[in-house]
């Protein structure tokens, strides 16, 4: 029973026996940290390859089609397929391109996806590292995508890779302030950076307590994704592929997999900061029951950002960088300073929880009323032509 | 030898090595990338010596916001990528001669300290180092002052650059 | 394990790496990288000397963010610098920007 209650723990448990035995303290503990690593890190691209069937089904239905449902039952081997399609196309690297940068970006984007994993709680003992700034750290690795990026669009003598290249990185480094700065919300909330600290704490989902916050997170992370709305990054018709036109092969699978693989450990993160984490009826007897909580809860964050994907249109880079600086910056400011303020005013009593809900939806409506007034007074007159003779048919 | 002493010898051999590497390479775009190897090396030293939350806000503004300005700025100002100039300038002897001396002098001072071979004294496992440090840069008798100072030298630094780096109005 | 010594010798060797690169390159975008290795190199030992002489008192760390915050202001308006003289002179050469006023 106490097996079944706690798989990973009883496994865990035994091979460290079995390796102390063998071999001095150090040694062991370290073949252990390294069974971890690649107990996570594959858990991570295993689950790429259900990913991008799901979201090609999901993105077919929402345009009233099927998708595809040839290779396999359900089309569910078409992943497969894919990828021993992109394992035999040649590898072309472009003639003056400089190799060591071309090589290295394609691994840099998908260890940067797969480092957030580490610190991501999947029930309670479940987790890669348990650090101290665990939210400090997310954003920190972030930055290594930013530099695959630069590195990528570089590396392949092409102009086009290059404004690319540029164009995504001023997005993704605007994108990154609201998006900081809304990750202090639920650290003020909780009183601490460790991601554990993050779930237990939520005895009332986050989701609760900073709404709006929720929004700005969800909102920033899909630009910071690539993800359309905000995906003129690598849009076919904008500018040939952006900063990956000259990747072909694995390594076009490589960036192809890192990208969905960040969707959706945004979603897990949306669960974890938000929703309330592995948190659950029966969690805390059956950590198994913890981490299909979690799953299910990202796929609901994930769920958000297919839908908005198929939905909604692209935006131009100048609105994009307008809607940052102009709304989203500013507003994730006022959220923070008005959550320290009812934190610390109501610390303790019981009133926090609609205080902080009254508080959000004031922000809100005042954001609202300022934006209206704002558009009001840029909007220009309507442009009305001189009648002009038309041909007319005889 | 500890795992603790290896892991500190390899990293310092990684941060020299790519630190003299940058700084010999007349491809700066190849410079840049050794100098995040180096900012990496960097922030797991701090790691080693327990101040993770350094460790990670190293990566963080160095690596996530300098080195890619600096990758910009290079970017920008190259223009013409075939072209490879000499990257040392000519009194590159001097400067050997002279950074040479003051790391060897440095090394030597401190060789005559008689503590320096000291080992760390035990940290309290149970210490919150995060909230002591939060609470050191804002309490009044801690280092508030410096902390604002810091701020507004951060926000003159933002606005001086937008005013710098803006394209001048071409005149008539 | 580790001794203080070894943490001030590789932050003396760093730094000297750093004043090699701010004295003989010529490329003004890489002498800027050489003050942020000199940058670093003071980071290290700040809190290298926090971690073994005086753990209990936090000013090591705080020091260190200052620092921090000295060099992202430092790199920005220098860059900023760097790229308004780029487009005035077309070059970034530190031999051939030498003229205060032309």
């Amino acid at each position: 029973m106490s097996f079944f209650q706690d798989p990973v723990s009883a496994i865990s448990a035994l091979i460290s026996n079995f390796l102390y035995t063998l071999l001095p303290q150090a040694w062991a503990h370290l073949i252990m940290t390294l069974l971890g690593v690649v107990v996570v890190a594959s858990f991570g691209l295993i689950i790429v390859i259900f990913l991008i069937w799901v979201e090609r089904k999901i993105a077919a239905r929402f345009q009233d089609r099927v998708g595809p449902n040839r290779a396999g039952p359900y089309g569910l081997l078409q992943t497969f397929a894919d990828m021993v399609k992109l394992l035999t196309k040649e590898d072309v690297i472009p003639e003056k391109a400089d190799r060591l940068a071309f090589n290295i970006a394609p691994i840099l984007s998908v260890v940067a996806v797969l480092l957030i994993w580490a610190v991501i709680p999947f029930a309670p003992g479940w987790i890669g590292t348990d650090l101290n700034v665990g939210v400090l750290y997310i954003a920190a690795v972030g930055s290594f995508g930013i530099l695959s990026i630069l590195m990528a669009g570089w590396s392949s003598n092409n102009k086009y890779a290059l404004l690319g290249a540029f164009r995504a990185v001023a997005q993704l480094i605007s994108y990154e302030v609201p998006m900081l700065i809304t990750l202090m919300v639920p650290v003020l909330l909780a009183r601490g950076m460790g991601m554990m600290d993050m779930v237990r704490d939520q005895a009332v989902w986050f989701i609760v307590l900073a709404p709006v916050s929720a929004i700005i997170f969800l909102v920033s992370s899909i630009a910071e994704i690539g993800r359309t709305p905000f995906d003129l990054l690598e849009a076919e018709s904008e500018i040939v592929a952006g900063y990956h036109t000259e990747y072909t092969g694995m390594k076009f699978g490589l960036f192809f997999a890192a990208e969905f693989l960040h969707a959706f450990t945004i979603g897990v993160l949306f669960a974890i900061l938000f929703l309330g984490g592995w948190r659950g009826p029966g969690a805390e007897e059956f950590p198994l029951l913890g981490v299909i909580y979690l799953m299910l809860k990202a796929s609901v964050g994930y769920f958000i950002v297919m839908w908005v994907r198929s939905t909604l249109p692209r935006i131009r880079i100048d609105q994009m960088l307008a809607l940052n600086w102009k709304f989203l910056t500013p507003l994730s400011l006022a959220l923070l300073i008005l959550t320290a303020i009812v934190e610390k005013t109501f610390e303790g009593n019981a009133w926090r929880v609609p205080a902080l809900l009254i508080g959000n939806v004031i922000v809100l409506i005042v954001s609202y009323y300022i934006m209206r007034a704002a558009s009001r007074r840029t909007s220009k007159e309507r442009v009305t032509f001189k009648k002009r003779p038309v041909a007319k048919p005889a | 030898m500890t795992a603790q002493q290896g892991v500190f010898l390899f990293i310092s051999f990684v941060i020299l090595f790519s630190a003299y590497t940058m700084v010999t390479r007349s491809n700066l775009v190849h410079a840049a990338l050794f100098l995040v190897v180096t900012l990496f090396g960097v922030a797991v030293i701090f790691v080693l010596l327990d101040a993770g939350f350094l460790a990670v806000v190293q990566v963080l503004v160095y690596i996530g916001a300098i080195a890619i300005l600096m990758i910009f700025a290079v970017m920008l100002t190259q223009d013409n990528a075939a072209k490879q100039q000499e990257s040392m300038n000519l009194n590159y002897g001097w400067a050997l001669l002279l950074s040479a001396l003051f790391a060897f002098a440095l090394i030597v001072m401190l060789g005559q300290w008689p503590d320096i071979g000291g080992l760390a004294p035990a940290l309290d496992p149970r210490r919150d180092t995060i909230a002591e440090l939060g609470s050191a840069l804002v309490s009044p008798d801690g280092y508030v002052i410096p902390f604002e100072v810091a701020s507004v030298l951060l926000l003159a630094a933002l606005i001086g650059a937008l005013v710098v780096a803006r394209p001048q109005k071409k005149d008539k | 394990m580790i001794p203080l010594s070894w943490y001030l010798y590789l932050s003396a060797g760093l730094f000297g790496l750093g004043l090699y690169g701010v004295l003989a390159r010529k490329n003004a975008i890489a002498i800027l990288m050489g003050v942020e290795l000199m940058l670093n190199a003071v980071n290290i030992n700040i809190v290298a000397f926090w971690r073994y002489l005086t753990p209990e008192n936090m000013s090591g760390q705080a020091f260190a963010v200052m620092v921090f915050a000295v060099a992202a202001a430092e790199v920005a308006v220098g860059l900023a610098l760097v790229i308004s003289i780029y487009r005035r002179r077309k070059t970034v050469d530190a031999n051939e920007i030498n003229l205060m006023k032309w």
